[in-house]
């Protein structure tokens, strides 16, 4: 069937049209990325040195000073909170994916809730259940905190990632007689590796960015990380507090802050996966 | 066309060979839907059985009984005995995963772990399961590769990935990988299907090659295909409920050039399915 040489040309601008605008809206969104990164660059650009990372907070009215405690306690706060909320929901994942049935509906719909509930909501409750029997805040309930909102992210794209393995490699697996637990694990969970690691990433580059379950659970620390027990300083709370704030040079430590933020989160973006591409061969 | 084909295996075939797998009233069911009705027979050891019938008929329900691979798909169920050496795989207190180490399977589409090297394919069944083998698992692997005639084309490669093969080479690396844990029989799934005529025609050639050492059972839309490698056929058809049944099993010559059964015989002669 050849189309006539007007409908030829309708369909060829029709192309033509639509390709724009997938290409505007690709351009919008990387765009969007690029001016937030580079405005916080251009507002905090005065602090960005190397004393801003090693150096502490200088009381106000001194030049210079950083946001060591800032760093390690987001760092502390992060990393505990993917220790207990990454196997969690690894874990729960494959459940979902392999076991489900009738329970694993309910269990899908309740994850898909607690997706969805604001991240101060998660702060108030640890705040009820961690905070106040502890007698004090604590980065432990800050990464508790952190780890009921990265818990069902990282179940649901374990889950979805999973079924992506088509089903056809675990009858492969199972046909050759190996018990199915084993087919989950070397065959089902390296084929949604790569899948999972970036839902893992994503979860942990949007806790990373939480400021408002903090409030209630980590607090914040100006003399540095003093124990699991103890308040602990945040990058994104410090963020917030010197936003706030009615001084100038706090402004522009947040700027920076919000950069280094950023860099902090892309960096252990791009580690993990350089990690799990290298385990993998 | 089909009747004029040679098939020198059916001469192979005449002395008598004992059963392998019996199956005695089988029934399989997907949910309420049953697909297979009533099958009742007995499948000769280090022989090469063809299953051949339109589509829907069961075949692929029927072969995937024999392991214990119908069960894996949900809701599925099964009546009737499976005896594998006598013994019923479907009694009480039988491991499927034991069933499954002595009855390998072949897919329908080659699908090798794309996670895993070519070595790594052919030694999971080995390695998966924690099975030692006996001169350790390179010489394995290279027997195994070696029956599966592949072992040439793969032996510089051993440690590229099984995906970057071609469609018959990946076939025939399934095949490797469901060798290398020694079954006793090993089913096809239309192994071919999905190959083009000069891959199929090295299948054929390694299904018959293999039936020294195996019990084969193939599933096949080909009916060439069948007459060419299999010394028995077995034919299913769908009965009024759409539950597939064994209308006529017998040697592969008996079946091809004299049917008994008038169905049988409108099928292989082409005038439905």
């Amino acid at each position: 069937m050849i189309a006539s040489a007007r409908t030829h040309a309708r369909r060829k601008a029709t192309n033509y049209i639509m390709i724009a605008l997938c290409g505007l809206a690709t351009l919008a969104a990387v765009g969007v990325l690029l001016l937030v990164v580079g405005y916080t660059l251009l507002q905090g650009i005065a602090y960005l040195n190397l004393g801003f990372v090693t150096q502490t907070a200088r009381p106000l009215g001194e030049p210079g000073g950083g946001m060591r405690h800032e760093i390690v306690g987001t760092i502390v706060l992060v990393g505990l909170a993917s220790a207990l909320g990454i196997p969690v929901g690894l874990l729960a994942g494959t459940y979902l994916s392999e076991f489900g049935g009738r329970v694993g509906s309910v269990v899908r719909l309740v994850a898909d809730v607690l997706t969805g509930i604001p991240s101060v909501v998660v702060g108030i409750f640890v705040y009820v259940v961690l905070v106040r029997p502890m007698g004090t805040f604590s980065a432990l309930s800050g990464a508790v905190a952190l780890a009921i909102i990265m818990l069902p992210v990282v179940a649901r794209t374990t889950e979805e990632m999973m079924k992506l393995v088509p089903q056809t490699y675990r009858e492969a697996a199972l046909a050759l007689g190996i018990p199915r637990w084993r087919v989950i694990v070397s065959v089902v969970v390296p084929g949604a590796m790569v899948g999972i690691v970036t839902g893992s990433m994503l979860a942990l580059a949007r806790i990373a960015g939480e400021t408002a379950p903090l409030i209630f659970t980590a607090l914040g620390n100006r003399f540095g990380f003093a124990g699991l027990d103890e308040p602990i300083a945040a990058l994104p709370l410090q963020i917030w507090r010197y936003a706030v704030s009615p001084y100038d040079t706090w402004h522009q430590q947040a700027w920076a802050a919000a950069f280094l933020l950023v860099m902090l989160v892309l960096v252990i973006s791009v580690l993990v996966r350089w990690l799990t591409a290298w385990r993998r061969g | 066309m089909i009747r004029e084909e040679r098939t020198p295996q059916s001469e192979k075939a005449a002395p008598h060979s004992g059963p392998c797998i019996v199956s005695e009233g089988l029934g399989a069911w997907y949910g309420s839907l049953q697909a297979l009705r009533n099958i009742s027979m007995s499948i000769l050891a280090k022989r090469v059985t063809a299953v051949i019938g339109p589509s829907g008929c069961g075949k692929s329900t029927f072969i995937r009984c024999l392991n214990r691979m119908h069960e894996v798909v949900p809701a599925a169920r099964v009546s009737g005995k499976v005896l594998l050496d006598g013994e019923d795989v479907y009694a009480p207190g039988v491991d499927p995963v034991e069933v499954r180490r002595r009855v390998g399977m072949v897919f329908q589409k080659p699908n090798p772990f794309p996670t895993m090297s070519v070595f790594d394919n052919v030694a999971a069944g080995l390695k998966l399961n924690g099975l030692r083998a006996p001169g350790g698992l390179a010489e394995r692997v290279e027997k195994a590769l070696r029956q599966a005639a592949l072992w040439d084309e793969v032996k510089d490669k051993l440690k590229q990935g099984g995906a970057a093969l071609s469609g018959g080479q990946q076939q025939r690396l399934c095949i490797a990988r469901a060798l290398a844990v020694e079954p006793e029989v090993l089913l096809m799934d239309e192994p071919c299907s999905s190959l083009d005529p000069i891959a199929t025609a090295r299948i054929e050639d390694l299904v018959r090659e293999l039936c020294d050492r195996y019990t084969i059972v193939i599933v096949t839309h080909n009916m060439q295909q069948a007459a060419r490698v299999s010394d028995m056929t077995a034919f299913f058809l769908m009965g009024q409920d759409r539950a597939g049944e064994l209308i006529e099993y017998g040697e592969t010559q008996q079946v091809f050039t004299n049917p008994k059964d008038e169905r049988t015989e409108a099928y292989i002669t082409g005038r439905f399915g």
